[in-house]
């Protein structure tokens, strides 16, 4: 064997190879610190009380409509015979939805080791959370009996009859609670180590008290961040399967029944990718006017938003050929009813739906392919308005025009929302919206510690890790 | 027991997390074990310095989504099956077919009850009093915002404070100090 030393550093890369940075003019670790929890501390900008207060109002405007609906009944909604679902399930459908792009971004990203998730992961968690809330709302509500809506939860009723779980329904109440729950766990999990950061920050008694409360005692010891990865590896190992199975359990609310246009296998898979579709969407939305107001240029760079694209588009393109094997499959299937409520999509009553849901969810992510439109902050923000609008249509078509002719022509009808569903529908965003900004006030809106994790000065084997310039050796 | 009783342990600062790992190895290798280093992130490699072995959140997370597997499984066949059996649609009262996707939620919910509760008692949080919570250097501008920390406990078996103090001299250390319980 030769005696040569082998050199412990890397060849350089070459310069065609090279990343662009995650964190941009080389900011220090204190620098992520302070901008990052400086969002959350001093005094509110304007532009948060100018966004507060509408979305404030907005959410007022939610409790006056759901104690209308409480008190008076369903029939204040648009709902009725045939088209029994209305904008009730087709909003649980959209808010749910665009939560699944959180977990994603938490749980996929991070066992596919994509780093640059480090950036938005906190931001997207919370919006999961927030949409999840939202979407909670209508199944409670649409009941009608809100005070029955303990037969939910596995309690025997008066008469001592159980809930009855052969039905998707059932399933449905345990994957969205389950949902609810985990996202949660998760994402309080990820904050510790940042309620610990703004603990050693807080001037006030006030915030002291508070954010040493949650922070739990965190040190940053070396025994602890062992434990804490490994169980923020297992959490993301559960979430992974359970925001796959989320999305495919409220498809089978649909695919299990018999309903031409309903009835299909492709609904799991072709729910989840829509989901992800439109929860990539909702972040695009969110992120790009924040980053300029809260200038997070240099930690929400132009690549995290290039990739979000890229995500977009993959997604919108497997919706798109989710549309085109679920005609394939009504001519296939022979069956005339299944053909008539294909038909009935593209050329009935609601053909306007059909049409706008093609052009938003299959026709508009296209642009991302190129780079000059993933480049213009405008238009993606744009686009990612109108991939949300998309994401709605889609499940107004499935629900509504697969409702409103079915099987015996005698059972026709069509379905008007009334302004109480309308502005019910508005009332969510003022909760989401709310729910959003006091985040941002009050918790740092992106992952501290996890930024300063993939910068190179955090990297013991780089030179600005500390790394000696032939390599230190291990003991 | 050398070092008198309200010496919780003697701090270190280090510049880089590089140089905090060398000498991490060190101070595994000198045969202490009462002692950590703090950081703002996990350090990537710093097990491995310390000599820690793999964390057992896992068994944690197992038994817990085992728990919910079989909780599920069991509370659908109770209520459905035998306590109050009703006939919906011809179906079969119980089936492992239809009690899997709330069986496969529960799963995931404990299973995910398990991993954050395990962390918390792995490491004994939530610990709201903590000596180096107390300690200017510590909390100001320190471990959770920038700066590599090493400690030696006193409850350490090898503790003396003249050979702690010269050791982590000997590795770089700056800024040592004894801090109090």
């Amino acid at each position: 064997m030769s005696e040569v030393a082998i050199s412990m550093t890397p060849p350089p890369v070459p310069k065609e190879l090279e990343r662009p940075p995650l964190v941009l003019n080389q900011r220090s670790l204190g620098w992520i610190s302070d901008h990052i929890a400086g969002i959350a501390e001093g005094k509110a900008p304007v532009w948060w009380w100018l966004a507060f207060i509408p979305s404030f109002l907005m959410f007022l405007v939610l409790v006056a409509m759901l104690a209308y609906q409480i008190s008076t009944g369903v029939g204040v909604w648009g709902n009725h015979h045939p088209t029994m679902w209305g904008w009730d399930i087709i909003n649980f459908v959209w808010w749910i939805g665009i939560g699944h792009a959180g977990t994603l971004i938490s749980a996929i990203l991070f066992l596919l080791r994509q780093r640059w998730r480090t950036a938005v992961n906190r931001a997207a968690e919370a919006m999961t959370i927030f949409a999840v809330m939202c979407a909670g709302i209508y199944p409670a509500v649409h009941v009608g009996r809100v005070w029955f809506d303990w037969f939910l939860f596995p309690i025997p009723n008066s008469n001592g009859i159980w809930p009855q779980f052969r039905s998707p329904l059932m399933w449905d109440v345990f994957a969205v609670s389950t949902y609810f729950t985990v996202s949660v766990l998760f994402w309080y999990m990820g904050l510790i180590p940042d309620l610990a950061v703004m603990r050693d920050r807080a001037r006030t008694k006030l915030r002291q008290i508070l954010y040493g409360f949650f922070a739990l005692g965190w040190t940053g010891a070396n025994r602890h961040w062992t434990n804490y990865e490994k169980a923020y590896l297992i959490l993301a190992g559960l979430s992974t399967p359970l925001v796959l199975s989320v999305h495919s359990i409220v498809s089978l609310d649909f695919a299990v029944s018999q309903l031409p246009g309903w009835h299909t296998t492709i609904f799991p898979p072709y729910f989840v990718a829509g989901a992800i579709f439109s929860g990539f969407g909702m972040v695009l939305t969110l992120l790009i006017p924040l980053r300029k107001l809260c200038h997070l240029e240099d930690i929400i760079t132009m690549r995290h938003i290039d990739v979000m694209c890229k995500v977009t588009l993959a997604t919108g393109s497997i919706v798109g050929y989710a549309y085109g094997m679920e005609f394939f499959i009504a001519w296939y299937s022979g069956s005339p009813f299944e053909r008539f409520a294909f038909m009935n999509r593209a050329l009935g009553p609601y053909w306007w739906g059909y049409w706008l849901m093609l052009f938003c969810n299959v026709a508009v992510p296209q642009l991302f392919w190129f780079r000059s439109v993933r480049q213009n902050l405008w238009l993606v923000f744009i686009l990612s308005i109108l991939v949300n609008i998309g994401m709605w249509f889609e499940r107004f078509v499935i629900i509504v025009i697969s409702l409103h002719r079915e099987f015996l022509p005698a059972n026709w009808g069509y379905y008007m929302p009334t302004w109480v569903d309308v502005a019910t529908f508005l009332g969510t965003f003022g909760l989401f919206f709310t729910m959003f900004l006091l985040f941002m006030r009050f918790l740092p809106m992106i992952a501290i510690s996890e930024v300063k994790g993939v910068t190179p000065q955090a990297d013991p084997h780089h030179p600005l890790g500390g790394a000696k310039p032939h390599g230190g050796g291990h003991g | 027991m050398n070092g008198s009783v309200n010496v919780f342990g003697i701090l270190a600062e280090f510049p880089t997390p590089a140089d905090l790992m060398h000498a991490a190895e060190k101070v595994r290798d000198a045969g202490y074990t009462r002692w950590d280093v703090y950081t703002p992130f996990p350090v990537h490699g710093m097990d491995h310095a310390m000599g820690l072995k793999n964390s057992k959140v896992g068994w944690f997370a197992f038994f817990g989504g085992l728990t919910g597997y079989t909780t599920g499984m069991l509370m659908i066949w109770f209520m459905n099956a035998f306590d109050y059996p009703i006939v919906v649609g011809g179906k079969p009262m119980f089936s492992p077919f239809s009690a899997f996707p709330p069986s496969y939620e529960l799963t995931i919910l404990f299973g995910a009850f398990g991993a954050l509760g395990g962390m918390l008692i792995l490491n004994r949080l939530p610990r709201w009093h903590h000596p180096l919570l107390k300690h200017p250097r510590f909390i100001e501008r320190g471990a959770s915002h920038d700066k590599f920390f090493l400690v030696i406990e006193a409850r350490d078996p090898k503790y003396d404070e003249a050979s702690v103090r010269q050791l982590l001299e000997s590795l770089g250390g700056q800024n040592i100090e004894v801090v109090e319980e």
